[in-house]
C-alpha cells in the first residue's frame, strides 16, 4: 500500500467509519451544548480540530520521552497548552464567537476524543500519520457538530448560518435550540445514523452472499 | 436571609439549572455509567465530592496565585493540573483510610480526572466571580444536581432493559431521547428562582 | 426483572388492555362533551385530528418498523384524545398533529410501545409543545359565551400570573362547572369528575393515586398560604389527577409508592403554581413524578396497603 492511500485511510477513518460523535459518541457534552446553530458547530469543530492535530503531532514527536507512568497527565499538559493557544487567538481575533462558545472552549481540555486519540494513536505512530489522523477526526467531530447545528437551527430558528430560509410564516419550533431539543435531535440522530449503517451493511452482506 | 439565599441557590444549582440537562456539563459519565442504580449513585456521589474539594482548591489557586501574580491565561492549564493532583490524593487517602469507601467509589475517581463537570463548575465559579462560599456550594450543589439526574436516569434505563426498543435506537440513541424528555420535564421549574 | 408485575389491573394481554383502553374513553367522553359544547366545532376538529393522528402515526411507525400492528388496543386513541383535551382550541392543526405524532412515535414506541414508555405520552407532548410554541398554548380563548357571562375573545386562565392586576376572579362555582376560559378538557371540574366515577366503577382504576394528589394539593396550598380550594378546582389538576396521574405504566405500583407519588405530584404542582414562571403545574409536577417511579418501586418496599383485594404480588 502506498504511503498516500495509508494517509488517506487513516483520515477516512476520522471522518466516517469511526467518526467520534456519530460512531464512538465522545465528547458528547459540547455536541449538545454548542449546536443551537450551524456557526457555533463548525467554530467549535475547527477549535477542536486544531487542538486534536496539534496534540496529536507534540504526543507523537515525544512518544519515545514520556514515561509510560506520568503519560496521562503529560498528555493533558500538551492538551492543555493548545486550548490555551485556541483560546487566546479566539478571544483576540473572534470575540462573539468566544463568547457564544463560553466555558465549552476551555473544556476542550477534558474532550475525551483528545485525550482518546492521544493514548490511542498519537503516542504509538509517527509524526504524519498523527497528524492525519487528528485531521480526520477533528474533520469527522467538525461535520457532526455542523449537521447537528444545521438541523436545529434550521428547526429552531428557521434559519442555517444565520440565514433565514423558511421564511417568516415559519413558526420557529423553540423546543430545538433548548437543552431538551439537544439531546433529541442527537438521539434521533444517532439513531436513523445506526439504522442506515444498518440497512447497507445488510445490502452489502446480501451482495457477497450472491 | 442569608439561609433563603443559600436555599434558592440550591433549587437553581440542582433543579433550574441542572448541570446535565440544562448545562451539558457531565454528559460523558452520565451517559456512560448510568445503567446500573447503584453504580450511577457511587459515580453520583464521588462527582459531588470531588467537585465540591475542586471549587474550594480551584478558588483558592485561582484568588491566592493566578490572579495576584497576573497569570489569569493559565488558568485551565492549573485547574486541571489542580483536580488531577486532587483526584490522585483523593484516591490514595480513601485507600488508606477507608477501605471500604475505596472499594465503593475508587474505579470511578480516575474517571472523574477528565469529567467536564468537574472542570466546568471552577471555570464557572471563577465567571461568575463567585466568592469562596458561593463557588464552594456551587461545586456542591451541582453535584447533587449531578447526582440527582445519573439516579433517575439510571432508574428508568433499568426499566427499558426489558423493554422492546427498536435495534438501532438501542444504546446511545434512546438514551439520549430519555434524557431530552426528561430536560423536558425539568423545564416546568423554569423561573423557580 | 419482576419489577413490572403487581397490583391490579396490570393485565397486558391485548383483548383486556383493549377493553381498559374503551373505558378510559368513555370516561373521558364528558369533559370532550363538554370541551365542545363550550368551544364550538374548533374543539371537535382539535380532537378530531389529534386522535386521527396518533393512530395513524402509530399504524405508519409499526408498518416502517415491520413490528406487528397494534393499533386495535386503542391506546393511541387514549393518548390522541388526552391530548386534544390538555391544549386549547386554538392551537393550529398542523401544531396538533406535530404533537400527537410526537407522543406515539418518540414518547411511546421509540421505547417498545404500550407499557414501556417511561412518561405519560400526552403530558410529555404538552410539554414538548409548550415549550416549542409558548405563546400559542398559553393563550386562551374564551368559551363562545354560552353563558352569557364571560365573552371576552382572549383572555387568561385562572391561573396566570397578571389575573389579578386585571381584577378577574372566578368563584367556586365557575370552577366547578367550567365557566371559565382554558383548554379544552380540563375546564368543567363536574364533567371530569363524572368520567373519573365511572373509571372506578368500572374498576379500570383506583381511587388511591387521584385521591392523594388532589388531597396533597389541597394540604400544601394551604401550607403555602395559597387559597386551597381554588388551588384544586382552578388548572388542570384535577384532570391530571384522575386520567394521567394513574396511568398504569408511568405511575409506581406499591401503596406506599404511589402515595408518594402522588403526594409528590400535589407538592410539586403547588410549587410551580407558587413560584414557577408556567402559569400551570399538574403538567410538570406528573412528568417529574414520572421520572421517579423507577426509583420508588425500588427503594419503598411493597406492602399491602388497605384491604387484601389488591392482591400484591411479593416482591422480586
Amino acid at each position: 500500500m502506498s504511503e498516500k492511500t495509508r494517509l488517506g485511510k487513516i483520515f477516512a477513518n476520522g471522518v466516517i467509519s469511526e467518526n467520534p460523535t456519530f460512531r464512538l459518541v465522545l465528547g458528547t457534552c459540547p455536541t449538545m451544548a454548542v449546536t443551537t446553530s450551524a456557526l457555533n458547530g463548525i467554530g467549535m469543530g475547527a477549535a477542536a480540530t486544531f487542538v486534536l492535530i496539534g496534540s496529536n503531532i507534540v504526543v507523537s514527536l515525544l512518544r519515545r520521552f514520556i514515561p509510560d507512568r506520568v503519560r496521562i497527565p503529560a498528555f493533558i499538559v500538551i492538551i492543555c497548552t493548545f486550548v490555551t493557544m485556541i483560546q487566546l487567538l479566539m478571544q483576540a481575533f473572534l470575540p462573539s464567537l468566544y463568547e457564544s462558545l463560553g466555558i465549552f472552549i476551555p473544556l476542550i481540555v477534558v474532550n475525551c476524543i483528545i485525550l482518546a486519540r492521544a493514548e490511542a494513536f498519537a503516542s504509538k505512530k509517527p509524526v504524519l500519520a498523527s497528524a492525519v489522523d487528528g485531521l480526520g477526526m477533528g474533520i469527522g467531530f467538525t461535520l457532526a457538530l455542523t449537521l447537528i447545528g444545521i438541523v436545529r437551527e434550521l428547526l429552531g430558528n428557521g434559519s442555517v448560518f444565520g440565514v433565514n430560509v423558511l421564511g417568516a410564516s415559519y413558526d420557529p419550533m423553540i423546543l430545538m435550540i433548548l437543552p431538551a431539543g439537544g439531546f433529541l435531535t442527537f438521539g434521533l440522530l444517532l439513531g436513523a445514523f445506526n439504522a442506515i449503517i444498518k440497512k447497507l451493511d445488510r445490502k452489502r452482506m446480501k451482495e457477497a452472499a450472491e | 436571609m442569608n439561609n433563603m439565599n443559600i436555599l434558592l441557590f440550591f433549587v437553581d444549582c440542582v433543579i433550574c439549572n441542572n448541570f446535565i440537562f440544562s448545562r451539558f456539563l457531565g454528559c460523558c459519565p452520565f451517559l456512560g455509567v448510568s445503567s446500573k442504580v447503584e453504580t450511577a449513585v457511587s459515580m453520583g456521589i464521588a462527582v459531588t465530592f470531588v467537585m465540591t474539594i475542586a471549587s474550594l482548591f480551584t478558588w483558592m489557586v485561582n484568588t491566592w496565585v493566578l490572579v495576584p501574580l497576573n497569570l489569569r491565561f493559565m488558568e485551565t492549564v492549573s485547574f486541571i493540573l489542580v483536580i488531577a493532583a486532587l483526584v490522585q490524593f483523593i484516591e490514595m487517602f480513601l485507600k488508606k483510610s477507608s477501605p471500604s469507601l475505596y472499594r465503593a467509589l475508587g474505579i470511578y475517581l480516575p474517571l472523574i480526572t477528565t469529567n467536564c463537570a468537574v472542570l466546568g463548575v471552577a471555570t464557572l465559579n471563577v465567571k461568575n466571580a463567585y466568592n469562596l462560599l458561593y463557588s464552594v456550594l456551587n461545586g456542591c450543589f451541582g453535584g447533587i444536581g449531578f447526582l440527582l439526574a445519573i439516579a433517575l436516569m439510571a432508574g428508568v434505563r433499568e426499566r427499558l432493559e426489558s423493554s422492546k426498543i427498536p435495534e438501532s435506537m438501542k444504546g446511545f440513541p434512546i438514551t439520549l431521547v430519555t434524557a431530552g424528555l426528561m430536560a423536558l420535564a425539568f423545564m416546568g421549574f423554569k423561573g423557580l428562582v | 426483572m419482576s419489577l413490572r408485575l403487581s397490583t391490579a389491573p396490570h393485565i397486558r394481554s391485548p383483548r383486556s388492555s383493549t377493553r381498559l383502553m374503551l373505558n378510559v374513553i368513555i370516561a373521558l367522553m364528558p369533559a370532550a362533551f363538554f370541551g365542545v359544547y363550550n368551544y364550538g366545532v374548533k374543539a371537535l376538529m382539535v380532537i378530531l385530528v389529534s386522535m386521527a393522528t396518533a393512530v395513524l402515526s402509530e399504524f405508519s411507525w409499526q408498518k416502517i418498523t415491520q413490528r406487528p400492528v397494534r393499533i386495535r388496543d386503542c391506546s393511541a386513541l387514549v393518548t390522541g384524545l388526552i391530548l386534544a383535551l390538555v391544549v386549547t382550541p386554538e392551537t393550529p392543526w398542523w401544531m396538533i398533529m406535530i404533537g400527537s405524532a410526537f407522543a406515539i412515535i418518540v414518547v411511546k414506541e421509540l421505547f417498545g410501545g404500550i407499557g414501556d414508555n417511561f412518561l405519560n405520552p400526552a403530558l410529555a407532548a404538552r410539554a414538548m409543545l409548550l415549550a416549542s410554541w409558548p405563546s400559542v398554548l398559553t393563550t386562551h380563548t374564551a368559551i363562545v359565551s354560552k353563558f352569557g357571562e364571560v365573552d371576552a375573545v382572549a383572555m387568561a386562565t385562572p391561573l396566570a400570573s397578571n389575573l389579578e392586576e386585571l381584577g378577574i376572579k372566578f368563584s367556586y362555582m365557575d370552577l366547578l362547572i367550567g365557566r371559565i376560559p382554558g383548554v379544552i378538557g380540563e375546564t368543567c371540574k363536574l364533567a371530569i369528575i363524572v368520567g373519573f366515577v365511572y373509571l372506578i366503577l368500572s374498576r379500570t382504576v383506583t381511587w388511591r393515586i387521584p385521591a392523594f394528589t388532589v388531597l396533597s394539593a389541597f394540604v400544601f396550598a394551604w401550607i403555602f398560604g395559597l387559597d386551597p380550594l381554588y388551588t384544586i378546582l382552578s388548572g388542570g389538576l384535577i384532570f391530571a389527577a384522575a386520567f394521567m396521574a394513574n396511568d398504569y405504566t408511568t405511575s409506581p405500583m406499591s401503596s406506599y409508592a404511589q402515595i408518594v407519588y402522588a403526594c409528590g405530584i400535589g407538592l410539586i404542582t403547588v410549587i410551580i403554581r407558587k413560584w414557577g414562571s408556567y402559569p400551570e403545574g399538574a403538567t410538570y409536577a406528573v412528568l417529574f413524578m414520572n421520572l421517579l417511579t423507577p426509583l420508588l418501586d425500588r427503594y419503598i418496599p411493597h406492602k399491602v396497603y388497605g384491604h387484601k383485594k389488591t392482591g400484591e404480588v411479593k416482591a422480586q
